[in-house]
């Protein structure tokens, strides 16, 4: 039966049905068990935004609290998975990946390959994203374009709570190394969620509002700023198709090529900074795959090459939002390709 | 003052869950000529397409609602008069229905599903009017209780009607044991049990259908009388590629292309249909469930379990009814049935006829379930 349940709802649902079914799966991270520094199993707070609350008192032992070692506990919980458990292990915010690069991306990422086919890793890193906290420029990144970047690793980034516990229990289930990406300001976020356990597979977009005349391509919070510039243009007789990507890694190529095909008209949307990142990736695939297809150059909305900044009026300014994606539309309808010709012959 | 007759076309409630619906395109242009029954206008409702006929005859003198347009649930879309019927009268009647429409809306139903255990089954379920010799209809092989959207509240306007989710199904319970077409018939017979119902008019579609005939055979006294809609078990021809391709597809654009095998137009197939489908095969135990059931019904193709040869042995009234395109499982095992069986083909319909030519089929129930609760067959 679907109920009403916020983001972070719907991921604690996740781990717990998985917990349930499979006594292998095991959580692993700073202060996911407790974190009030009492012995009472009531007090356990449940990772820094309690998103694993309730998860101590029913799976003991199960749920590890570690000490502030990411290098550390990552790397136990990828040693843990190459030897047949499945663990979930939270990476509290991306921003912290550094330390532990060489366990992600030479162990987790490898093994498979490096061991012939022979060695699985079904571990499941959990990570926070996003700006638009004041939490300043160690906090706020959006740093999946880099795990997208390696091969080896699958990358998921959920928008909705639906999405958060389907592709979470695919995650759980995915015998490869899953970085699982929640962003900090949709765990608030309701929608409607099944009871049962259901999967997402990876590498299917969805298209969450169809239209004709442009197609943006977004991911994570910018689903919901998308769709607000969408129903804005809407008003004023412009039909925007907006694809969610959910997972960057496996990428759903063909339901953004199939809907560029149809509008020839292209805004990415991406949180992230602008280099190297998703929106240049499905930029490149689009100008590659799609180019005959395109009535306007691809455009493309996304925050500056700078850090995150502190100040509130800096990030305000420094984070896309509705305002920005309209304005970026319009610009694409309103380019005339041969303007230049007509006017000068 | 000569009070002339002028009456309104509202927005339906096709389900409990329905609020809006998009108006879509006029079927019948302002000014022309409508009978009871005819098709007026498409709406567009989050589950499905459907289109509202004129509940009376007359001349179409108004579209109140424009394409695209949100309208609540009894809210007007158009207006039916004799042409005789002044033009500033029925501007009148249109304002004055702008105010009562908000008080209408109100009196939405407050019906949701129920569940009830049965077994080791939990079983969903939803049950609407009331009255005497209670109907109970059965989907089909991968539907739910919502397959009776446009029927359900139509049928039970004089009696109850109780609209079941079958085990594997909808939201009741993955567990199908051996998903032979008999097991299911128990879990049915159990389920009447916990409800503590009396004898029943059972209507199946299609595999609901199978199901149906099964419950004829094996447990004839507990039936009132059986109505077959694209029904499984009168022949052995099936579209077993349409069973396999909705059980095997995993993405929107392969499960598509079956669906729309459904319909005898395929725009039928909207994509909340496509979704809706896809998220109840990707909840856990489904495909399972699903695969053990094509594994009982068919083999090589063909179906396994068929009454033909026996179906003169059914004492109690039978409807059947097909739509004369249906591309799952054809229109001829609608021929040659027992004499005193009523059989009706409908035109331009695939295998969804209920939901495909909604009027013509209630309007067949509701007259065939009339004639069995007078003659007092019990």
């Amino acid at each position: 039966m679907a109920r009403t349940l916020t983001y972070q709802q719907a991921i604690n649902e996740a781990l717990d049905q998985e917990m349930a079914r499979d006594d292998k799966v095991i959580l692993i991270g700073e202060d996911v068990a407790g974190g009030q520094g009492t012995d009472g199993e009531e007090d356990a707070w449940g990772g820094v935004m309690g998103v694993t609350k309730g998860l101590y008192a029913k799976y003991g032992d199960r749920v590890m609290d570690t000490p502030i070692s990411e290098s550390a506990f990552i790397g136990a919980a990828i040693g843990a998975a190459a030897s047949g458990l499945r663990p979930v292990v939270e990476l509290m915010f991306n921003d912290f990946l550094g330390v532990c690069f060489d366990q992600i991306f030479n162990q987790a990422a490898k093994f498979r390959y490096m061991f012939g086919g022979k060695a699985e890793t079904p571990v499941v890193i959990r990570t926070m994203i996003g700006s638009g906290f004041r939490g300043a420029a160690q906090h706020s990144q959006s740093l999946y374009s880099i795990f997208t970047h390696i091969p080896g690793l699958k990358c998921v980034v959920p928008s909705t709570p639906y999405d958060a516990k389907g592709l979470l229990i695919s995650a759980i289930r995915d015998n490869d190394p899953v970085i699982f990406c929640e962003h900090k300001g949709l765990y608030q976020l309701e929608g409607e969620v099944p009871e049962e356990s259901y999967t997402i597979p990876f590498g299917e977009a969805e298209i969450v509002r169809e239209g004709n005349d442009v197609t943006i391509i977004t991911l994570s919070e910018m689903v919901h700023e998308s769709l607000k510039a969408a129903e804005q243009l809407a008003a004023e007789g412009v039909e925007c198709e907006v694809i969610d990507l959910r997972t960057t890694s496996p990428l759903d190529d063909e339901t953004v090529l199939d809907s560029v095909e149809q509008t020839g008209r292209v805004v990415v949307v991406d949180e992230a900074n602008p280099r190297c990142s998703v929106a240049t990736d499905i930029s490149a695939l689009i100008a590659r795959q799609a180019f005959g297809a395109l009535k306007a150059p691809i455009e493309m909305v996304t925050a500056p090459h700078t850090p995150v900044p502190f100040s509130d009026n800096l990030e305000d300014l420094y984070k896309p939002n509705a305002e920005k994606i309209l304005s970026t539309v319009l610009k694409v309808l309103e380019y005339q390709k041969w303007s230049t010709t007509v006017s000068t012959s | 003052m000569v009070h002339h007759r002028i009456d309104k076309l509202t927005m339906p409630q096709w389900g409990f869950s329905m609020t809006h619906g998009r108006v879509g395109e006029w079927l019948a242009a302002e000014g022309s000529e409508i009978t009871s029954g005819d098709h007026v206008l498409e709406i567009e409702t989050e589950k499905a397409v459907g289109v509202v006929e004129s509940p009376v005859s007359g001349t179409l003198r108004r579209h109140v609602a424009l394409p695209g347009q949100e309208i609540p649930v009894g809210g007007l879309l158009a207006v039916v008069a004799d042409s005789s019927v002044p033009d500033d009268e029925i501007d009148r009647f249109v304002e004055d229905s702008a105010v009562t429409t908000v008080t209408e809306q109100v009196e939405t139903s407050d019906n949701t599903p129920q569940y009830i255990e049965v077994g080791d089954q939990t079983l969903r379920y939803l049950r609407l009017g009331n009255g005497e010799s209670p109907v109970v209809l059965l989907h089909g092989f991968t539907g739910n209780l919502n397959n009776w959207l446009f029927n359900h509240a139509a049928l039970a306007e004089d009696r109850m009607v109780y609209a079941l989710d079958l085990p594997g199904h909808g939201l009741s319970s993955k567990n199908v044991g051996d998903g032979s077409i008999d097991t299911f018939a128990d879990v049915l017979c159990d389920w009447i049990d916990a409800l503590g119902l009396p004898r029943v008019h059972l209507v199946g579609h299609s595999f609901g259908g199978g199901i149906v005939l099964d419950m004829a055979f094996r447990h004839p006294r507990r039936l009132l009388s059986c109505t077959l809609i694209s029904s499984t078990g009168l022949g052995s021809d099936i579209d077993a590629e349409y069973l396999e391709g909705v059980v095997g597809s995993d993405r929107r654009k392969q499960l598509k292309p079956y669906l729309e095998r459904l319909f005898a137009s395929p725009d039928q197939v909207t994509r909340q249909l496509v979704d809706d489908l896809l998220k109840f095969k990707r909840v856990d135990g489904v495909c399972d469930a699903l695969t053990t059931i094509v594994g009982q019904l068919t083999v090589d193709g063909q179906q396994t379990v068929v009454f033909r040869d026996r179906l003169d042995q059914i004492a109690m009234p039978v409807l059947v009814v097909w739509g004369d395109r249906d591309r799952i499982v054809p229109r001829e095992h609608a021929a040659g049935l027992p004499e005193g069986w009523q059989v009706k083909v409908l035109d331009d319909c695939g295998h969804m006829v209920q939901m495909e030519a909604a009027g013509a089929v209630n309007s067949l129930i509701a007259g065939f379930l009339h004639k069995c609760d007078q003659s007092g067959l019990r």
